[in-house]
């Protein structure tokens, strides 16, 4: 009587199992799925975003004083100029120019009349002395010397 | 940083083969969307781009030819600079593509799909010199904000399309008509889906020119979707931000036309000559039209050594705008004496115009082969920096390239 009572609560323990196995099947199929086809569409909102989030690690590595991520000169202010600075465009169009402190507070001013940049507040100081410090303008006269001349012999 | 770039390649890779081509996929995908670090694609790749092509900015994307690259008579894509002043259009259906005419100044509001465009109005192809209002930048003082072109932001390319005059003429315009704005669909770099990141446009005598076209190829083929797939405007000899990529609208505009990068400072440089540094109003700016005279040499490349005795054969490109180049020249001597180079006609208007010259050095040295255009008013390129203005627009300072004899 009792080992039958037993038998049946291990077969229904084995469907118990058989139908885990089954669904963990069925979900690891779906997974398979979303890896390889991660635009669904009821993944469409920006599912992908988390496969990237991942792997940005050491966000704000520094190599020989600079910092990695975005090519900006480590020194005071750095972190305020990449937090404030680089959600919109490149870094890149920072290290490229070189102004005074009045040229770039009119581009802020600028980007904040056209671009929608926000209030940077006491911020604000702190960029541009970074700037001003680390990218100095440049005296460039009329007409520049011709420099980092790659010399190579022409053959013809 | 090996092991990141590692990481970005390899997330990268498997992106590429889950999705297609690592081109459709850097075509495709919008950059900004990327979260900045996590993975650079690269660039070169995802645009054919010649490797030795100058990236000053990523986002927008800009990219520049160095004057070598630009040796073609007829510019391949891989030299072709890139200026973008937002984010690439992400989705772009040839099939539900529409042009729509519209404006105070049109008749009637009307829209087009490509098919109608091309079907409907005659095919043109024109070779048409495009030069970046901002190329030659990076040499102003006081330096002048923005992308720090050096000489590489022009090209001649072939582009082939419909009149613009054409299909305004369908729509018609009336009478009071002054000015064209473009739309496109590239979106603001701020994500705010209510800004253009450009929206210029030209008066109605540069519109109605035969030249002026409403592109879907480029040098025979579909435009690269960076270049303003499937649709652009050219309008050459102006600021290459005349010809708008990506367009979707024509404004035909009752006054000068007031969108993105029309109005303040922007392609503007002022109607009276400044001293350097000068504080210029707004009211006192006046709009680029036509690019003024200018030349590159492309070959050889800077750099070059060359045996005593030996002759140095020099080629390149000239263009003046709407204008032809008259004469082209070369110095060896810092401009003290001038050389003339041969020069041929225009392929058609708007084209840039190749020259060649034999050059002999009379004794070892270091030189610098300095080239200088000419146009039909009689216009020639300055050797130091022409007027300096707050933007940094029209730099046509004479190219040179170092030489030695050994």
């Amino acid at each position: 009587m009792e080992d039958k009572e037993f038998q049946k609560k291990i077969k229904k323990a084995e469907r118990t199992a058989y139908i885990a196995l089954f669904f963990s099947f069925v979900a690891s199929v779906l997974l398979l799925i979303v890896v390889y086809n991660p635009t669904l569409s009821i993944f469409e909102h920006k599912s992908t975003a988390p496969l990237y989030t991942d792997i940005v690690e050491d966000e704000d590595k520094i190599e020989n004083g600079i910092h990695i991520r975005t090519g900006l000169i480590e020194a005071d202010g750095l972190m305020t100029v990449v937090n404030n600075c680089t959600n919109c465009h490149s870094a890149k169009l920072v290290t490229q120019n070189r102004m005074s402190a009045e040229s770039w507070n009119n581009t802020i001013k600028w980007m904040q009349e056209t671009q929608n940049l926000w209030d940077l507040g006491a911020n604000q100081e702190i960029i541009v002395n970074y700037l001003v410090t680390n990218y100095p303008p440049i005296a460039k006269g009329r007409r520049m010397t011709l420099t980092n001349i790659d010399w190579y012999e022409l053959k013809n | 940083m090996k092991r990141r770039s590692f990481i970005k390649k390899a997330v990268l890779s498997s992106f590429a083969t889950i999705i297609g081509t690592e081109l459709v996929f850097g075509a495709k995908l919008p950059v900004g969307y990327i979260p900045l670090g996590a993975q650079e694609p690269d660039p070169f790749k995802m645009f054919s781009k010649h490797k030795d092509m100058v990236i000053l900015n990523n986002k927008p994307w800009n990219i520049e030819a160095q004057a070598h690259l630009l040796d073609d008579k007829i510019t391949p894509n891989a030299s072709m600079f890139i200026r973008n002043n937002g984010k690439t259009p992400e989705e772009i259906n040839v099939k539900t593509w529409t042009l729509t005419i519209d404006g105070e100044s049109v008749q009637s509001k009307k829209t087009y799909t490509l098919a109608d465009l091309k079907s409907k109005f005659k095919k043109h192809t024109y070779q048409l010199t495009i030069e970046c209002g901002g190329n030659g930048r990076s040499e102003f003082t006081p330096a002048a904000k923005g992308n720090q072109w050096t000489i590489g932001a022009v090209h001649c390319a072939s582009w082939t399309g419909v009149r613009l005059r054409d299909v305004l003429e369908d729509a018609g315009i009336k009478s009071d008509a002054v000015y064209i704005g473009y739309h496109g669909t590239d979106t603001h770099l701020s994500g705010d889906p209510t800004k253009e990141p450009i929206s210029r446009g030209c008066p109605m005598s540069k519109a109605l020119q035969d030249e002026t076209l409403l592109a879907f190829e480029m040098n025979g083929k579909d435009i690269p979707i960076i270049h303003g797939y499937p649709l652009r405007l050219v309008a050459g000899g102006w600021p290459a931000s005349v010809s708008g990529k990506w367009v979707n609208r024509i404004s035909v505009r009752d006054q000068v036309h007031d969108g993105t990068k029309m109005t303040g400072t922007a392609y503007r440089v002022p109607c009276n000559a400044v001293a350097p540094g000068e504080k210029v109003k707004d009211e006192d700016m006046c709009i680029i039209e036509s690019m003024p005279v200018k030349s590159l040499i492309t070959y050889p490349k800077t750099g070059a050594t060359l045996k005593e005795g030996k002759t140095l054969n020099i080629r390149g490109h000239a263009w003046a705008g709407e204008l032809e180049v008259a004469k082209m020249e070369y110095s060896i001597n810092f401009g003290s004496t001038w050389t003339s180079c041969s020069i041929q006609k225009p392929t058609n208007r708007l084209a840039w115009q190749h020259f060649s010259a034999a050059i002999n050095f009379p004794k070892k040295g270091y030189y610098e082969v300095w080239a200088r255009a000419t146009d039909t008013n009689n216009f020639s390129q300055p050797m130091v920096l022409p007027g300096w203005n707050p933007k940094g627009y029209l730099n046509n300072a004479c190219h040179r390239i170092a030489v030695k004899v050994v």
